[in-house]
């Protein structure tokens, strides 16, 4: 009996010291096989035919599947998670995991963060950045010039392409033609046109609303991004952010006046609560993804057809007519991967098939599928007026003064602004911290703060 | 055979509990392999979010253990002096079942509660001026929520084990406390809670070691709110960032280190105030 006892024992102790060698070689391993195969990086020896793994959010999982059953021969395996939304970084934490554990990456990631390219491009702790770069090899020039122009520029480092936009996201000014017509209203076009039309809206129809600034997205991307406020600006390892700036103080004064006469709620665009406003937002500054996202949504303000527009998005009277933009997922390909071939095949795929358009929630950022996308929205009787043309001026009028630094805008937003208008301060009471906020962030990120 | 028995746990304790501490020592002392003294330890002190991340995590610590430990002794020994039987079971049984919602899952249940908007005790919120789930989490009422939530979870199994060790007191000691004129108060303040001295330091002790490591409630509570709840409220999460966003494993080591210490200390003091280790 005792000497089984001690063998039970022998045996977890070599077990665990198996465990513990094996542990220690995994942190260790790594860089085996590699070679340069003329695609611009160093890519591990390919096997073909070996699977290939996906991951994709919610939104993106239909096209993955579609790939799936029109490749029948490409072993592919779909994995869903949360697509990196709202800065969670989960995207880059799981990576750092992969890259200290050397093994595991998905070969394709889907994210809908436009600045991953900050992280994603770079090597890390001795280990390969984990995106290919796609310009040089892997997928070819003629489909690459296929895109809107400007779309891959977020993931463009000194001229290499290391991810492949999805969708654009420009800003248009959305409007109820219903509510404008019964209350005898015009379209705004200016930001000084929309401040106007607050004082009357507030004055007259109490209660209807022009837009929220309750969601980290809205305060920066749709209202600073598109009244050129310099921000949030990075020129390689320099970043600097300007609140002093005559556009950031105009329309920091135009927030805080139309939060004090209520025509600007403070409720997230997706919270429960912003549904209750389907028949009361008479207009509102937003990414082309809300006509799927918040008025074609039955959580979101259900609105019925024919009454939602899109224009051409809001400037400062007199100056250069541009806007902002609220992400676009970017499609990324894995430098770890074995089967590079599928993978230019599935980002092919979902970026420019006929499905792809079929099953687009947004504006996609491949020119061909954009168009057809277009004419689909256009021809379904949902919008009012040029819905086509408003999305296209938008696309091509993004102001490129906004920066795609590691970080997101979006953090100091919601942990400073947000609970700040909550508890009864103003936008320019809270500008100090939050811009306290992005620079201590953007120091600990590494950035040389101006 | 006990060997047999602990090895279990021993080989568990040494893998993800002993090995783990001794990496982590090596990191906190190093950058890239190689010693750097207290470089990494420096850059976490002149980081502006250590300082917030401490004061939220301490601040929390008193509000929750003051109130873990008032509560659980009262309400333990409310439940023992009652004397219907199946009144205390029950009870106790009630008190234990939001024990059994696991850490994360129980978050979710309190971000309902919390929504004024879909809340079902809405009413006590907009009570409190409370209109917004923003103005719920607001950063001042977070070591409150954080507070009721974890003693809603862990405090049934407390008041479980308080009340066995209340049954552990002698019946002539209570007998001969009751002859002498003693009553319920009496009884509970000269005798009861002195002799649960040990079980109570010993609760403080674990929830210190709970306490400290404040993660999942917060990280939850700030990706539901959007980011309301700063990702970098807690000591443990400000190691997270650390290691998986700056993909800096060095400073978040020295961050898990300064946590151990402080943890090492306080529970030495609850165990030295509290007689754990004496014999009698």
């Amino acid at each position: 009996m005792a000497s089984q006892h001690r063998r039970f024992a022998r045996l977890l102790a070599v077990t665990a010291a198996v465990a513990t060698v094996g542990l220690l070689s995994a942190c260790s391993g790594g860089d085996t096989g590699a070679s340069d195969s003329g695609l611009g990086f160093q890519s591990v020896e390919q096997v073909a035919d070996s699977p290939i793994t996906v991951w994709v959010d919610a939104a993106r999982e239909p096209i993955a599947t579609a790939f799936k059953a029109a490749n029948p021969d490409i072993p592919i395996t779909i994995e869903t998670y949360d697509g990196n939304a709202g800065g969670s970084d989960s995207f880059k934490t799981k990576m750092a995991l992969f890259d200290q554990s050397g093994e595991g990456w998905p070969d394709v990631v889907f994210s809908t963060q436009t600045n991953d390219a900050s992280w994603a491009a770079q090597e890390s702790n001795g280990v390969q950045a984990f995106a290919a770069p796609l310009n040089k090899g892997v997928l070819d020039d003629s489909f690459l010039s296929g895109f809107t122009a400007g779309a891959n520029a977020p993931m463009t480092v000194d001229g290499t392409v290391y991810g492949l936009r999805n969708d654009l996201a420009p800003v248009v000014l959305w409007y109820n033609q219903k509510l404008l017509d019964q209350f005898g209203y015009t379209v705004p076009t200016t930001w000084e046109e929309y401040e106007a039309l607050s004082d009357k809206l507030a004055a007259d129809h109490p209660g209807y609303i022009l837009g929220s600034v309750g969601d980290g997205f809205t305060g920066t991307y749709v209202y600073y991004w598109g009244a050129q406020a310099p921000i949030f600006q990075v020129d390689g390892d320099a970043f600097s952010t300007n609140f002093a700036d005559d556009h950031s103080k105009r329309m920091t004064a135009l927030l805080d006046h139309m939060i004090a006469n209520k025509t600007l709620v403070q409720d997230s665009v997706f919270g429960a609560n912003f549904a209750s406003y389907s028949d009361k937002l008479v207009a509102i500054p937003g990414p082309a993804w809300y006509s799927g996202a918040v008025f074609q949504n039955t959580a979101g303000l259900n609105v019925p057809a024919g009454e939602i527009g899109a224009a051409a998005p809001l400037y400062w009277n007199g100056e250069d007519k541009v806007t902002g933009n609220v992400g676009g997922g970017v499609w990324y390909a894995s430098s770890h991967s074995k089967n590079l071939k599928a993978v230019a095949d599935f980002l092919k795929y979902a970026v420019s098939s006929d499905k792809a358009a079929e099953l687009a929630s947004g504006l996609p950022a491949y020119t061909a599928t954009s168009d057809a996308w277009l004419k689909t929205q256009s021809g379904s009787g949902y919008f009012v007026g040029d819905f086509a043309g408003a999305v296209n001026t938008a696309a091509s009028s993004v102001w490129d003064g906004w920066g795609f630094p590691s970080f997101s805008p979006e953090t100091a937003y919601s942990s400073i602004v947000i609970p700040g208008l909550a508890a009864g301060k103003s936008v320019a009471d809270l500008v100090p911290a939050w811009e306290a906020e992005i620079k201590n962030e953007a120091q600990v990120q590494g950035y040389t703060v101006k | 055979m006990g060997y047999a028995f602990s090895s279990g746990y021993g080989i568990l304790l040494l893998a993800f509990g002993v090995l783990p501490t001794l990496y982590a020592i090596f990191l906190a002392f190093t950058k890239n392999g190689s010693f750097v003294g207290l470089d990494n330890f420096s850059k976490v002190f002149g980081d502006y979010r250590f300082f917030p991340a401490v004061q939220h995590v301490a601040l929390y610590l008193v509000v929750y253990l003051v109130c873990l430990i008032l509560f659980v002794v009262l309400l333990a020994l409310i439940v023992h002096a009652v004397r219907s039987r199946w009144l205390s079971t029950s009870v106790r049984f009630l008190y234990y079942i939001p024990g059994a919602l696991a850490g994360a899952s129980s978050v979710l249940l309190w971000l309902f509660l919390l929504d004024p908007t879909v809340s079902p005790v809405a009413f006590v919120l907009r009570g409190m001026g409370l209109d917004s789930f923003v103005q719920t989490v607001s950063i001042d009422n977070l070591p409150v929520i954080f507070t009721i939530i974890a003693f809603w979870t862990g405090a049934g199994g407390w008041i479980v084990i308080m009340y066995g060790a209340l049954n552990n007191i002698s019946e002539e000691v209570m007998e001969a406390a009751r002859i002498d004129g003693a009553g319920p108060i009496g009884t509970a303040w000269y005798i009861q809670i002195p002799m649960l001295r040990k079980w109570i330091s010993y609760m403080g002790i674990m929830a210190l070691a709970a306490g400290t490591q404040l993660f999942v409630e917060p990280r939850v509570l700030s990706q539901a709110s959007k980011g309301v709840v700063p990702p970098d409220y807690s000591l443990n999460q400000l190691a997270y960032l650390y290691a998986f966003s700056q993909k800096d494993f060095n400073g978040s080591a020295a961050i898990s280190l300064i946590l151990l210490v402080v943890a090492v200390g306080l529970a030495a003091f609850f165990v030295f105030r509290g007689g754990l280790f004496e014999r009698e």
